[in-house]
């Protein structure tokens, strides 16, 4: 990649500047999968600006009912957080199912965001938790934040700075289900939520999204009603990973056992 | 750009965007780190940036400046002498062919840095980021064991 | 002489160990060679039909590059092994995706990507074949008879007959490190290739062959290598067949290294299967008849199919003793890439269904299959499906007994929506080459006595992290009466040692580790013979073949292999019914090795064989797409993790054989066979759900368990 520049930013506001002002390029968090997509050939960007250092982006602290974290906090950083764990276990328990040590020693949730995979683990826990997605400029309710395929809310140079789960994001529960134990991407996620009715999964469409008709139900204390819905709300393809119907099926039997109480 | 390898500073010049894998072993000429997949699935490549092991095929070496880098080569004592870690593995059988053993080294370091007495569980966790094929893992988890503080 | 602990037996450290902790092992692509070009294949992008046009981008500076075609191969455009079918490079007709079709190398790595994208390749397609049933090319037939099998189905009384079909699938076999070589011109027209691989002899024909070069001309050199289990067998003959030719071409050292995704997308992979059985018992359980057909699919190349389909077809019957059996094997052609060599080479598959269909009968028969598996199993004085009579170191009775006693006790499961379950295999395998193989390889070796009082191991026999030079070492130390450190393995080159036969088929221990034995001890004598010995002094020995060993390889009849390794294996799965995950959480496994030259080592094969089986069973899936892997990066190719490994216990059951150096017998391929079998038969005891084929994947369970 000798013909991609590195640029490192003083700060948050240098590295907006650096965004809109540098034509092609992208923000760089963690790398985990940035650098593999630029080492395979499958994106070109004219330059990388680095957002790994800025300590605007690190941290995790105590905002007003809620938890914020810092979009650059690797996830070690949110696994070993007596706040997080306490504001929204559920975040830990994702946090831990991605890679392993050396990928979440470098993975953010920040990336976690901004790459829109519809695999990627966290982002049905953040659904569920009614996470708000704090920008240099704004904060996008996450039910905003994916509008396509691997396509945000985000503007051209608009960094994320941090995350923020409101007090109702404890109740949340979830699970990943992949091929293995441990470096796996995802084949189905799911994670619920009580109060308010948040049904939310990973790898059953083209983006990670809420589930409305089954959250009607939930809403209405029909878990049966929310486990059927299921089908109707998601939209599973047969790849490489899996099957439609694997991944139905399986969206369906973890939801029922995750509301079972 | 410097930054310090093995205890060691160095300074490179190099272009910041590309892998630290590769300036290691191409620039550098040290080779522990190996390339496996290059996609951050294998962990062969793993070193420990300011003592948390990473893959290196997906860390940009512009993001290292000023860090603290140590690869296998790095492990043994001052006098050159294998570790205790590294003794372990040759005595247990936790290495074969070879190949993963650097960063299965790393990845066993950083994890008894950080938890002196790790379960056999624990031990799993901390290593599930290092594929091997020849040992089962069972060897290596013993010889992780066996340095438990 | 000089009082020396023995070394066989004992757990003395891995030779090259401390390298290999310290980062100072240097394997291929650490190798350091000045003014070296980097190379790459281009390769077909169909999987049938032939190359219309090729056309160079004239926009590219291509003075800057080497570029090689089948017109630049000096020798036979053929890759030499079994047949010559399979070329160096594509002469036109492509029979497979990622066949190779050109070789360019370029000063750096970014020359080449930008060449290769300058390259275009038109094609015109045919019609591919994937279906093993509609392949109309068969690379190789056997059949196994014993007794009369038509007569026993077609007449007998009280005979419960049986019938089920079992199904294997694709492996990739993941050494970690990919394969790779460095070409480096000599003067006087020859080529030195430093690769990483099994078998330095097997390249150095390929390379005489394609590049017209003389024994002396072609030197083949083994890097430290980082693990093969047969993938790198046969395969780095072709890696070093191109970096040749394309250092030929450069007049200058040419790197050829595979990165995961090209190593994955064209490398041999484990031969795909359907095995159908047909067994007749009595109502006692008395076995009466066995009926099986074997179809492997070899892929587009023959490579070393019909040998793989030979220990296939041996091992199909099981560790069983029947009077009536008949195997029919065919292995054919279609339009993947070709599969080869992988650790246990047709026996996992085969012993797969074998071992299946003992569950099947029990099950019909309403017997548990341990009863049925003590009444059949092979014991000293039986004759297998070759009409082979075992006449010692036969360990069914000692396996299976040293297994149960090790086994943990049966756990209840934790969770409701969570199953557990146990089961059961016995295997054997045959250790060495197939029937007359070993006397047609003869493989040679030598033990050199220097003046200091330092001996030298000649062998081409490669370490590929099995431990062949500290096992070599332990028993070349004990026939010389000398310390450990006292002796030393020379390097695997064909210039400086001679051809000792593949590091492959569990040969290396017992066959290999037989004549270094035989060697030490004809030099130990004559050292002894005189008072002022003339140093250096070399013993050279080749293999000969005992005279009690006959087979006949028209008929198939006749002594398969010198000698078995036994394992029984039992492991114990959590089947998760929400989502059909099965997590293998208990392995033990008793194995007879005959004798452990070095136990912790022989352990460590047996642990890492068996886990490698337990991702064929499970997790390792490979999805083809247009005769392509879709599987074709580590995030898609999944193998266990340190998470997803169970604990594994080993047994080491010591039955000698004396034909093994101190007793020992190969056990290399063995902990292959094992573990499929037992996994099925405990997803089967956990959910009563069969699934007769591998890898068992959650979609297939999930999708079994709903449908009843």
């Amino acid at each position: 990649m000798p013909d991609v520049t590195y640029l490192r930013p003083r700060d948050v506001a240098h590295a907006v500047r650096l965004c809109e002002g540098t034509p092609d390029a992208r923000p760089l968090g963690g790398g985990t999968d940035l650098m593999v997509m630029l080492h395979a050939g499958t994106v070109r960007p004219r330059a990388l600006v680095d957002l790994w250092s800025l300590a605007e982006l690190k941290g995790i602290r105590r905002v007003d009912g809620g938890v914020e974290i810092g979009a650059a906090e690797p996830y070690t950083g949110i696994i070993g957080s007596a706040l997080v764990a306490e504001y929204c276990p559920a975040l830990v328990a994702a946090s831990r199912t991605i890679g392993a040590a050396q990928i979440q020693n470098r993975g953010t949730l920040g990336g976690n965001l901004a790459n829109a995979s519809p695999a990627g683990d966290t982002l049905p826990v953040l659904l569920a938790a009614d996470a708000i997605v704090v920008t240099d400029r704004r904060a996008i309710p996450i039910v905003d934040f994916f509008t396509a395929y691997r396509q945000t809310a985000l503007a051209l140079g608009e960094l994320i700075v941090a995350v923020r789960l409101p007090a109702s994001a404890r109740g949340v529960r979830f699970r990943k289900v992949g091929t293995r134990a441990a470096q796996a991407i995802s084949k189905v996620v799911v994670a619920v939520n009580r109060e308010p009715a948040r049904i939310a999964f990973g790898s059953v469409a083209e983006v990670p999204l809420r589930a409305r008709s089954a959250e009607a139900s939930l809403a209405r204390g029909d878990v049966q009603g929310a486990v059927a819905a299921v089908a109707a709300d998601t939209r599973p393809i047969d790849d490489v990973r899996s099957t439609a119907e694997y991944r139905r099926t399986v969206a369906q039997n973890v939801l029922r056992d995750l509301l079972r109480d | 750009m410097q930054f310090t390898l093995n205890g060691a500073t160095v300074s490179v010049d190099v272009v910041g965007t590309r892998r630290l894998l590769d300036v290691l072993r191409e620039d550098l000429r040290v080779t522990g780190a190996k390339e496996g997949c290059g996609e951050g699935e294998c962990g062969a490549c793993s070193v420990l940036i300011d003592g948390a092991v990473v893959n290196s095929c997906l860390v940009a070496v512009g993001q290292i400046g000023g860090c603290s880098v140590v690869t296998v080569e790095g492990l043994a004592l001052q006098d050159g002498k294998p570790s205790p870690l590294q003794q372990a593995f040759i005595e247990r059988g936790a290495a074969q062919c070879g190949i993963c053993t650097p960063g299965m080294l790393l990845a066993a370091h950083a994890l008894l840095n950080a938890n002196p007495r790790p379960t056999e569980d624990e031990v799993r966790v901390g290593l599930a980021g290092n594929l091997c094929r020849c040992t089962g893992y069972t060897k290596i988890i013993d010889a992780v064991l066996a340095c438990r503080m | 002489m000089i009082e020396t602990k023995a070394a066989v037996g004992r757990p003395v450290p891995r030779r090259e160990g401390g390298d290999k902790v310290t980062g100072r092992a240097r394997y291929t692509d650490d190798l350091v060679v000045p003014g070296a070009w980097y190379g790459k294949t281009i390769r077909s992008t169909i999987p049938r039909g032939s190359v219309r046009s090729i056309t160079f981008d004239p926009a590219f500076d291509w003075p800057k590059v080497v570029v090689v075609t089948a017109q630049d191969i000096p020798g036979d455009n053929v890759v030499q092994l079994i047949r010559d079918d399979q070329p160096a490079l594509s002469a036109g007709e492509i029979r497979h995706r990622e066949e190779p079709i050109l070789l360019i190398a370029a000063a750096d790595r970014d020359t080449v990507a930008a060449a290769q994208r300058a390259i275009r390749i038109e094609y015109d397609a045919l019609e591919p074949v994937f279906d093993i049933e509609q392949a109309t090319e068969t690379y190789s037939t056997i059949e196994i008879s014993k007794g009369e099998v038509d007569e026993v189905f077609e007449g007998l009384e009280g005979v419960e007959v049986i019938e089920r079909t079992f199904k294997v699938g694709l492996q990739e076999q993941l050494y970690i490190e990919p394969q790779g070589a460095i070409a480096i011109p000599e003067p006087g027209g020859g080529i030195k290739v430093i690769g990483s691989l099994q078998c330095p002899y097997y390249v150095h024909r390929a390379l005489k062959r394609a590049l017209a070069l003389t024994d002396e001309q072609a030197v083949v050199i083994q890097a430290e290598t980082g693990g093969g289990f047969g993938g790198k067998e046969e395969y780095p003959s072709i890696v070093a067949i191109h970096a040749a030719l394309l250092a030929r071409k450069a007049g200058r050292p040419v790197r050829l290294i595979y990165d995961r995704h090209e190593d994955l997308a064209a490398t041999t992979k484990r031969h795909p299967g359907v095995i159908r059985h047909r067994t007749a018992v009595r109502r006692d359980g008395t076995l009466v008849a066995q009926d099986i057909e074997i179809v492997l699919d070899g892929g587009a190349y023959c490579t070393l199919t019909p040998v793989v389909l030979s220990r296939a077809a041996i091992h199909a019957a099981g560790p069983y003793a029947c009077p009536n059996v008949r195997i029919r094997a065919r292995a054919v052609a279609t339009n993947t890439p070709p599969n080869g060599a992988f650790r246990g080479f047709g026996a996992p598959q085969s012993l797969f269904a074998a071992e299946l269909m003992v569950e099947h009968v029990a099950e019909r028969l309403g017997v548990p299959s341990l009863e049925l598996r003590k009444k059949w199993m092979l014991r000293l004085g039986d004759t297998t499906a070759t009409g082979q009579q075992l006449t010692e170191s036969v360990s069914s009775d000692l396996v299976v007994a040293a297994a149960l006693k090790a086994a943990p006790p049966i756990r209840p499961s934790a969770h409701p929506t969570v199953r557990r379950g146990r089961g059961l295999s016995l295997v054997y395998h045959g250790s060495g080459f197939t029937g007359s193989g070993e006397k047609k390889l003869g493989g040679k070796v030598a033990v050199e006595a220097a003046a200091d009082g330092t001996f030298t191991i000649l062998t081409a026999s490669t370490e590929i992290g099995q431990g062949t030079k500290t096992i070599f070492t332990q028993i070349a130390a004990d026939a010389l009466g000398v310390p450990l450190d006292r002796v030393t393995v020379g390097p695997q080159d064909t210039s400086l040692v001679p051809d000792s036969g593949p590091t492959v088929a569990s040969r290396t221990a017992m066959i290999v580790g037989g004549l270094i034995h035989e060697a030490a001890e004809e030099l130990r004598d004559r050292l002894a013979k005189r008072r002022k010995p003339r140093l250096p002094l070399r013993v050279d020995k080749s293999y000969v073949q005992p005279d009690t060993i006959h087979w006949d390889d028209q008929t198939y009849q006749g002594d398969a292999y010198p000698v078995y390794a036994w394992a029984c294996t039992i492991v114990d799965v959590e089947v998760d019914m929400l989502t059909g995950e099965v997590h293998v959480t208990d392995l033990v496994s008793a194995v007879d090795c005959g004798k452990a030259i070095h136990p912790v080592m022989a352990e460590g094969q047996i642990e890492g064989g068996m886990l490698q089986a337990v991702g064929w069973a499970t997790i390792e899936e490979i999805k083809m797409k247009d005769g392509g892997y879709q599987n074709d990066r580590l995030a898609t190719y999944l193998i266990p993790t340190a998470l997803d490994a169970p604990r594994i216990k080993t047994i080491l059951v010591e039955n000698p054989y004396s034909g093994g150096p101190f007793g020992a017998k190969g056990i290399g391929e063995l902990p292959m066979d094992g573990p499929a079998p037992a996994i099925i038969a405990a997803i089967h005891d956990a959910t009563g759900v069969w699934l007769d084929e591998v890898p068992a994947t959650p979609e297939k369970v999930l999708a079994a368990c709903n449908s009843r």
